[in-house]
């Protein structure tokens, strides 16, 4: 039986907002690491790639995340940056 | 050392405050104790003591936990003996300390002396993180942490595990306490599965939030003694699984579930 459903007002379940809340938050929290340090970081990769190349400033996603490694049960900590070059400078 | 008995020491931990420690550690002490072991029930929360009154032992305190590591008595002069269960004793905390008057080390000593007398020795620790919750953990051979499906105490209860690790007590075991079948049904509470997921240790058992947990806190008798009341059922089947034996989780949904969908069929017809 599904009074959403029967309303006609259907909503996002509230537990998956939670879960998505804590994970990230639990991210932080296990690698120690502060979403002002993560900003720290954040610019000084930016800072080093642009040395080397043009980057598309609004398109960078640098985030931290749990991944499982190769051979490993519990999931590690990781740095994930995703930055658009549009053109490699000419050393 | 055969004739040396050797008890074991478990810390009931959470880092958040309010979830349910002492009802846990009162229940769990009580339910080992109807089987017949012999259980210290300690209460490591100096300057808040609580676990005397969730007992129902408050009015026989003379000698408390400083007390005795102070040595202004013998341990067996603090230990109070429950009212019910012959080998069921409680430590109480001191209530006008406070959290700086243990170190670890005296912590340590005082709970191996007790493992040599009795089976269990049961360690209600403090809320937060700071000296109670060291001196608490400092002596305990096994921890469970006890949380409730909400962002705050799975979070904070991330953090101990963490650190317990850190402190080299490993495997510790968790009870999610106060769900709400009628939440979790609706998707507005975190299920048990998700709640597991996220902390990645094993689960010990799940009590549903129940009226029945008030009323006998109400009276100073756990509610694990109550043989009708869901959530006694719940304490008695962690109390099994600490014991080694193999429980079946308590089945909240169906029963919820039950009711309400025999009142919804009626109504609807399906």
């Amino acid at each position: 039986m599904d009074l959403f459903g029967l309303f006609g007002k259907r909503k996002e379940q509230s537990k998956n907002v939670a879960k998505e809340r804590l994970k990230l938050v639990l991210v932080h929290d296990r690698a120690d690491l502060s979403p002002k340090l993560l900003e720290m970081m954040k610019s000084d990769i930016i800072r080093v790639i642009s040395e080397y190349a043009e980057i598309d400033k609004n398109g960078i996603d640098i985030k931290l995340t749990r991944m499982k490694k190769e051979g490993e049960n519990s999931p590690v900590s990781a740095l994930v940056a995703n930055i658009p070059i549009i053109k490699v400078k000419d050393k | 050392m055969d004739d040396q008995k050797k008890g074991k020491a478990i810390v009931i931990t959470s880092g958040k405050g309010g979830v349910g420690k002492t009802t846990t550690s009162a229940n769990i002490g009580t339910g080992l104790a109807m089987n017949g072991n012999s259980v210290v029930i300690l209460d490591a929360d100096i300057g808040l003591r609580n676990l005397d009154v969730v007992m129902g032992l408050e009015n026989r305190i003379v000698y408390d936990i400083v007390d005795v590591v102070e040595k202004n008595c013998r341990l067996k002069q603090a230990l109070i003996k429950d009212k019910r269960f012959e080998k069921l004793f409680l430590l109480p905390a001191a209530q006008t300390r406070d959290k700086t008057a243990i170190k670890p080390e005296q912590m340590i000593e005082l709970i191996d002396e007790l493992k040599k007398d009795y089976d269990y020795i049961i360690i209600d620790c403090p809320a937060g993180i700071e000296q109670g919750f060291q001196y608490s953990i400092a002596g305990a051979d096994e921890a469970i942490i006890v949380t409730t499906p909400e962002i705050s105490a799975v979070r904070d209860a991330d953090r101990v595990i963490g650190i317990l690790e850190a402190k080299e007590i490993h495997n510790p075991k968790l009870i999610i306490n106060r769900i709400r079948p009628d939440m979790v049904k609706k998707g507005d509470m975190m299920n048990i599965d998700d709640i597991v997921d996220i902390l990645a240790i094993d689960l010990l058992g799940i009590v549903p939030d129940d009226e029945a947990i008030v009323i006998s806190t109400n009276k100073g008798e756990p509610v694990v003694m109550e043989e009708k009341a869901l959530a006694g059922q719940a304490y008695k089947n962690i109390t099994n699984r600490i014991m080694g034996e193999e429980v079946g989780l308590l089945n909240l949904e169906t029963e919820e579930e039950g009711k309400l969908s025999k009142i919804l069929k009626l109504i609807f017809g399906k």
